[in-house]
């Protein structure tokens, strides 16, 4: 069996801790050695994202050598990922050990379906869906099929939740318009980020979804800010929550 | 100037506004989907006209000469234009020497760039934009919005009141159909009138030595064929090889930029008129520093189709005037601060790096990865504010050490729940403008991790 680093994401450590208990339980139910290297801290997104390389480097120097040494390393988020495998490179471009880690850092959905094979999902999950394909996992780690591309169909995350029984996924007017989370950009382009996630859950809302489900707490920390503000009945739920239960085989 | 935060601020702020503008440029997204997912042959045409235009782009002097050789051989006179400047001197010297007055001109956003408009207006020169978007927002003495749809933020009652005091037409008209036939009416009389017609490029063919105009209106072939004279503008970048690369083009530009199979109009100009001239301006103005650039050379690749704008969730909610610059949305904000890095700073943060513009680009430029590229250009020239780049630097140091990120975490979780709403919501948190905080858990990850059975 593979030994696996979990990454957890800063803001999931401290923020939303379930859902990386959620993501620990689901993947040593498949019987995998999971660890999870307490020393972590950050990918260097937030700063790499603003421009500031010089704060971010020391972070991605830090991650190989924290991650460098398993066979695989799984995470809650497609964007932190996405930071790993796509913008990693211009740093640590020949360094022991940074082709494997490129190659061997995975979001949790694709993780499941691409890695450990998981075919069938054995749960329940009773409510109607809204799935937010956020940006970095669908566009830069190919979780699914953008809506731009004139490519077949697949959604490696509706592959997983649909079996799940009872559940109904909803159909979004927009199926993958970005939520306006963006990092700093939720901050520095307050009105157009707020009105970007205030949209997002209208067509939620719309399609009738009372869940709105994603691979990346970040987007959904937004969206269920302003949700509360406004009163809304959705909830937001990690998909680790969503299949913590189920059994994957 | 203000940034771009400010300016769509007061955009959003009229949110019923903000969100027909949104509406009015998906409604185009959409049709751009129905087109392109039509052609079977989708990305592998997008995957040649990436490849054509880096391989045009690696030798582009060359084919900028075999054009110059081509094009002179036709009859055409060239000339070279270092900057915004240079071209509008040249414009107004082939002009002044044809003792033109009255100009009429079509699909240019090359002469918007140069701001040659008020340039030869100052010197004598009645200068008609005919295609009706662009006459729109030259009545309104606007420059347009966006690229191929000048007037999107306009409403077509805001178009009737100024037609109404500009053209005569009835108080309150805004039939689309009534309008357009005033318009129609009005230029008929400046294309008799005029004595030279001025038209942008979408390419230019090296191997013959001809330019092709793309258009809706049939404007740019009326500039081109009534008077005797005319002069077509160009970037450098403009060039392709050869007149077959034109079917790769040709199929996707329309499609991706406004859901047509193709333009009304694809009007290909080999030579002068019997008996007239024809001048193509070739100009630089900053687009071979970018070539210099690898990191953001492939932004020349930019055909000016208008689909990043209409997918760009960002300038669909802040509209075009909010980026101050001739070219707005994701090409925009990569071309404007290569041109003055300073003044338009707020630019490649106008994003959320959701990358649809990437995905839609029909030659395939990796636009939000050259807006996050800039990010990084614009922090090495300080030109992002010190409180930010302090406090990224702040943020990194925190992360970099194991210890003060769990201290600093818990100490967050510990005390947030306790401040009184008015300051954890106080003027320092634009968060909780319109958001509730994050909850606020009584452990992290790590310490729940201690009790899970391993």
């Amino acid at each position: 069996m593979p030994n696996v680093g979990l990454f957890i994401p800063c803001y999931v450590d401290q923020l939303y801790p379930q859902v990386g208990i959620a993501t620990l339980r689901i993947l040593r139910r498949l019987g995998l050695n999971v660890e999870f290297p307490r020393e972590q801290t950050c990918c260097g997104q937030p700063m790499a994202n603003s421009g500031s390389d010089a704060a971010a480097r020391p972070l991605a120097e830090r991650f190989l050598e924290i991650f460098g040494k398993y066979d695989d390393v799984v995470a809650p988020s497609g964007s932190c990922v996405s930071m790993v495998r796509n913008h990693y490179d211009h740093w640590l471009h020949g360094k022991p050990r940074f082709e494997h880690l490129r190659g061997h850092t995975f979001e949790l959905c694709e993780y499941l379906t691409d890695v450990a094979k998981v075919v069938n999902v054995d749960g329940e999950f009773p409510f109607k869906v809204g799935l937010q394909m956020s940006c970095h996992g669908l566009r830069e780690l190919r979780l699914g099929r953008s809506s731009e591309l004139m490519v077949a169909p697949f959604n490696k995350v509706r592959q997983l939740l649909t079996q799940l029984r009872g559940i109904e996924i909803v159909e979004l007017s927009r199926p993958d318009e970005c939520c306006g989370f963006g990092g700093t950009f939720a901050v520095a382009e307050e009105a157009v980020s707020c009105l970007m996630g205030l949209d997002r859950i209208q067509d939620h809302a719309r399609a009738g979804a009372e869940v709105i489900a994603g691979f990346d707490m970040s987007c959904l920390m937004h969206l269920d800010g302003l949700i509360r503000r406004t009163n809304q009945p959705q909830r937001v739920m990690h998909v680790a929550e969503i299949l913590e239960k189920a059994k994957l085989s | 100037m203000t940034g771009h935060p400010e300016n769509a601020a007061l955009f959003v702020a009229n949110e019923e506004r903000a969100h027909w503008h949104d509406q009015s440029l998906w409604f185009v997204r959409a049709k751009r989907d129905r087109q392109a997912s039509g052609i079977p042959e989708w990305e592998a045409l997008r995957a040649a006209a990436s490849a054509i235009k880096t391989h045009t782009l690696s030798r582009l002097a060359d084919y900028l000469e075999e054009f110059e050789r081509n094009a002179i051989a036709n009859g055409i006179q060239v000339h070279w234009a270092r900057d915004g400047v240079e071209h509008n001197a040249i414009v107004h010297q082939i002009l002044a020497s044809h003792g033109v007055t009255r100009l009429v001109k079509s699909k240019s956003m090359l002469t918007e760039e140069c701001h040659l408009n008020p340039y030869l207006e100052a010197q004598g020169i009645e200068v008609t934009d005919t295609d009706l978007g662009e006459r729109i927002v030259q009545l309104r003495k606007e420059p347009p919005s966006h690229i191929v749809m000048p007037a999107i933020h306009l409403k077509r009652q805001e178009i009737g009141d100024l037609f109404h005091i500009e053209l005569g037409t009835d108080k309150g008209a805004s039939d689309p159909k009534y309008l357009t036939e005033a318009a129609r009416g009005n230029l008929r009389s400046k294309f008799l009138g005029a004595q030279a017609g001025l038209t942008g490029v979408n390419f230019a063919v090296a191997e013959t030595g001809g330019i092709v105009v793309c258009t809706n209106e049939g404007n740019a072939d009326m500039g081109a064929s009534l008077p005797r004279l005319h002069i077509a503008c160009m970037g450098i970048e403009k060039l392709i090889p050869r007149a077959a690369d034109l079917s790769v083009f040709l199929r996707l530009l329309a499609r991706s930029g406004t859901g047509q199979p193709i333009t009304a109009y694809t009007s290909h100009f080999n030579g002068p008129l019997r008996g007239g001239e024809m001048h193509v301006v070739i100009v630089d103005n900053g687009r071979s520093r970018i070539l210099g650039q690898p990191t953001f050379r492939r932004s020349l690749s930019c055909i000016r189709c208008g689909a990043c704008m209409n997918t760009c969730p960002v300038y669909r909610r802040s509209g075009g005037y909010s980026y101050g610059y001739t070219v707005p949305g994701p090409i925009g904000s990569i071309l404007a601060p290569q041109r003055d890095p300073k003044k338009y700073a707020s630019l490649p943060f106008a994003s959320s790096l959701c990358g649809s513009c990437t995905d839609v680009c029909p030659v395939k430029i990796d636009l939000h990865h050259q807006l996050l590229a800039f990010r990084k250009v614009l922090v090495d020239l300080k030109a992002v504010p010190l409180q930010k780049r302090l406090s990224m630097a702040v943020m990194g140091f925190v992360l970099s050490h194991p210890l003060l990120y769990r201290t600093g975490g818990s100490l967050m979780r510990a005390i947030v729940p306790r401040l009184p709403r008015g300051l954890a919501y106080g003027r320092w948190n634009p968060w909780g403008i319109q958001r509730e905080l994050p909850p606020m858990p009584k452990q992290s990850f790590r310490d729940l991790i201690q009790k899970e059975p391993s």
